[in-house]
């Protein structure tokens, strides 16, 4: 075996493979066969490091040269200058990692400092496609551990014990559910992973898949052993292909290795995995319709109890977790319930994986130990709000949830005071939002969702949640009226209290919990026609200043409406009627006369 | 196919000793060769990979390679620098492959810098200053 001087390693998740990195990938290979180092200096794809708001990302070791916002262009100056002749190539490194002439640690950067790393360990640091260097970072050791020294009570007991509960939205305690699946009578049962993912804005369970897709088959393997099975199925949507070819070499190297299949590590056990592809509703993420999407029929839901670990695929008990939840289980096995359980808050223990996106300075993947308040997310770890813009809520839990206003920065997040803030935990979709965001306009744009993705099997759902959206159009276009409001909120209740599956149940917070926080933006609206967040274009007012408009005449000429009218030399005027609020004038006029006003 | 836990314990260690190299420096032994142009011109290369080789061969933990620009004394080039936790830096001046082999048995394995290679180990003291 070849022992490497140099390793560069090139991330090949989601948001760089969009930025280019795949080409970044293949000039490596080329620069390094041309300068000859091809014995001295691997290259290997990794999943994501997490900040992907500085990619393509390229980590070179053993310097620990953490390279941002990569392009292919530069890959020959990091080649000859860094590989090969030792000079860091500064104008690339990520600003904050160069401290001094010295380059930090990654733990040192602000972004990773308050981080702490269980579901996405090896994410970012070995190579997906490879299984060694999974079982190098002590991979299939858990399942060695619980094929040879553990009883299958013993390992449902540890799982109980570490208070782990479910990353998929619910919360729902997972030893439990592991040991409802084991008790259950039968003598065939599944094991199913749920990464179907649909919540807008959420890819932590695609980038564990692809960063590391042997955790979540070890998981399943120990899961298997817990409940009496031999088989599970990976339920994942077609729409990622990465994910999908990840795990089908994750799950052939496995199967080749004996850590699938018949007779397991020589312990008699047998277990092996077959992936099914998902259409990518979001409905099929609920575990019932999922089932019945496996099964081969369409992904609709049906009633709950009988609950899948009594009465899941085929009629058969069936354990139902999601990624990043299974992503946790071989750690708790190797390090113990009591070190999983010192971790987090009282009731939501350990860590929870967060997509950071919107109006944050790092968006990108982040994990924290439960119990990190918002505040610490979005300044420390987000780096705060970009354009020195002012911080107004975050989002969590997708079209099931709702926001945290400002006011609450200081809340520590963890599953029961999310509920309590009337939002969720969700699979862990966290939008930040400014002074810009219009609040109504938020509460529409998962509510388009929910309308789009509903299956349309309970009236409720399939009626009430348009008529909702009806309403907030109508609001947002500056013709709301107060029963609006109340007719808003009246079908909302109603809508909860009536659906038959969790889609339309939760389908109303993000309306609720906005109307909570942000009456006073919904009643801005209805009563004066405004936006105060300057959102809403409907309600926006172009306006030009009287006392600084010269009277040239410039903006008329301009506008595409001609809403704009005057004599020159006297103050021009706009027709709002007419106005199309395209914002030409407000580029042409020369004197800044002309503005926005909310 | 592994059979047993006690094979996958064989893969593993094996495994993660070619990760060890995609460690950040930090910990450990560093070995640092001026690598700039009148270095790689006065043979760094060959000494560089002498030093991969060696520690390869004698499976060595915990030491990392790493290259440098210009040290400053391009005249006694190649040089390398080694850094050991809580010591003094060590300088070998005018390195060969052969030079290298020495080096590592004596210094990196068993802790007793070559100083005949060095450029006088308390001369380098006030270089450094
Ligand atoms: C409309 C709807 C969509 C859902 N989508 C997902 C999903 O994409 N991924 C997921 O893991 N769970 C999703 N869930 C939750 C699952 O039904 C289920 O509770 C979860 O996968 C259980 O795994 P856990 O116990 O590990 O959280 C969804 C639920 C509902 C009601
Ligand atoms: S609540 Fe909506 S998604 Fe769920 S079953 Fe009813 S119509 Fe379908
Ligand atoms: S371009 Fe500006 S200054 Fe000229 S007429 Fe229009 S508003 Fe007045
Ligand atoms: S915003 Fe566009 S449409 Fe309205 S007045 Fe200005 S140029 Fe005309
Ligand atoms: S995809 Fe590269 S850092 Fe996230
Ligand atoms: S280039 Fe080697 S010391 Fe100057």
């Amino acid at each position: 075996m070849p022992l490497y001087r140099a390793h560069v390693l090139v991330c090949g998740g989601t948001g760089c493979t969009s930025g280019g990195s795949d080409k970044i990938y293949d000039a490596f290979l080329k620069e390094i066969e041309n300068f000859n180092l091809k014995d001295e200096v691997q290259v290997i794809r990794t999943g994501c490091f997490g900040l992907c708001a500085e990619g393509p990302i390229v980590i070179v070791y053993p310097e620990g040269a953490f390279y941002s916002k990569v392009a292919d262009s530069d890959v020959k100056e990091i080649v000859e200058e860094h590989l090969l002749k030792g000079r860091i190539v500064k104008r690339l490194l990520y600003k904050e990692s160069l401290e001094e002439g010295q380059i930090k640690s990654l733990n040192e950067v602000k972004f990773y400092k308050k981080q702490m790393r269980i579901a996405l360990r090896n994410c970012g640091v070995i190579n997906p496609e490879n299984i060694e260097e999974y079982i190098a970072y002590d991979g299939y050791k858990a399942l060695a551990k619980v094929l040879t020294e553990m009883t299958p009570e013993q390992v449902i007991d540890w799982v109980k014990r570490s208070g782990l509960r479910g990353r998929g939205g619910g919360g729902f305690p997972t030893g439990l559910k592991w040991e409802f699946a084991a008790k259950a009578p039968g003598d065939v049962k599944y094991v199913v992973c749920n990464a179907d993912e649909g919540d807008p804005g959420a890819y932590m369970d695609r980038s564990i898949l692809e960063g590391d897709p042997h955790s979540v088959i070890e998981a399943m393997a120990i899961a298997g052993y817990a409940i009496g099975s031999k088989q599970g199925y990976v339920y994942v949507r077609a729409e990622y292909p990465l994910a999908v070819k990840r795990l089908e070499i994750a799950i052939n190297q496995a199967r080749e290795y004996g850590l699938l299949g018949k007779n397991i590590l020589g312990t008699g056990f047998e277990f092996d995995i077959e992936i099914r592809l998902g259409a990518g509703a979001f409905v099929c993420g609920e575990e019932t319709a999922l089932m019945t999407s496996i099964e081969g029929h369409r992904g609709e839901p049906r009633p709950r109890p009988p609950f899948p670990a009594v009465k899941g695929l085929w009629g058969k008990p069936t354990l139902l977790n999601n990624v990043e939840t299974y992503a946790n289980i071989p750690v708790i096995i190797l390090k113990g319930p009591e070190w999983f359980a010192s971790i987090g808050t009282e009731k939501s223990k350990g860590t929870k994986v967060f997509a950071l996106v919107g109006k944050v300075n790092n968006t990108g993947l982040i994990e924290v130990p439960m119990g990190t308040t918002v505040r610490e997310i979005v300044e420390d770890i987000g780096g705060g709000i970009p354009g020195g813009k002012k911080f107004k809520a975050v989002q969590t839990g997708g079209p099931s949830g709702g926001c945290i206003p400002a006011s609450l920065m200081d809340t520590p997040i963890d599953f029961d005071s999310l509920t309590a803030l009337g939002t969720m935990m969700g699979s862990g979709g966290m939008i930040v939002m400014d002074e810009d965001t219009c609040m109504v306009d938020i509460a529409k744009f998962f509510l388009e969702f929910t309308v789009d993705e509903s299956c349309g099997k309970c009236p409720p759902c399939r009626i009430g949640t348009r008529r909702m959206l009806e309403i907030l159009q109508k609001i947002t276009s500056g013709n709301g009226t107060e029963e609006d409001l109340e007719k808003l909120e009246e079908l909302a209740y109603s809508i909860k209290d009536s659906a038959l599956c969790g889609l339309g149940q939760t389908a109303p917070n993000p309306v609720l919990s906005t109307l909570r926080y942000f009456r006073d933006e919904y009643e801005a609206h209805v009563k004066e026609k405004r936006c105060p967040a300057g959102a809403c274009k409907a309600l926006l007012r172009i306006v030009i200043d009287k006392d600084l408009c010269k009277g040239c005449g410039i903006c008329a000429k301009n506008c595409p409406a001609n809403a704009i009218t005057g004599q020159i030399k006297k103050p021009f005027e706009i027709d709002q009627e007419k106005c199309i609020k395209c914002g030409v004038c407000i580029e042409k006029c020369p004197f800044k006369a002309i503005s926005k006003k909310a | 196919m592994i059979k047993s836990i006690q094979e996958l314990e064989e893969i593993r260690k094996k495994a993660l000793e070619e990760l060890e190299f995609r460690k950040q420096q930090g910990e450990g032994i560093r070995i640092v060769v001026g690598m700039a142009t009148c270095g790689i011109a006065a043979g760094a290369r060959p000494v560089m990979l002498k030093f991969v080789e060696e520690i390869q061969k004698r499976n060595l933990k915990n030491v990392t390679v790493v290259q440098t620009g210009c040290i400053g004394l391009c005249k006694y080039e190649p040089i390398v620098e080694v850094y050991e936790p809580n010591k003094e830096k060590v300088t070998y001046v005018k390195m060969t492959p052969e030079k290298v082999s020495k080096v590592v048995a004596e210094h990196i394995v068993n802790g007793k810098p070559v100083y005949e290679y060095t450029i006088g180990y308390e001369e380098n003291k006030e270089a450094n200053k």
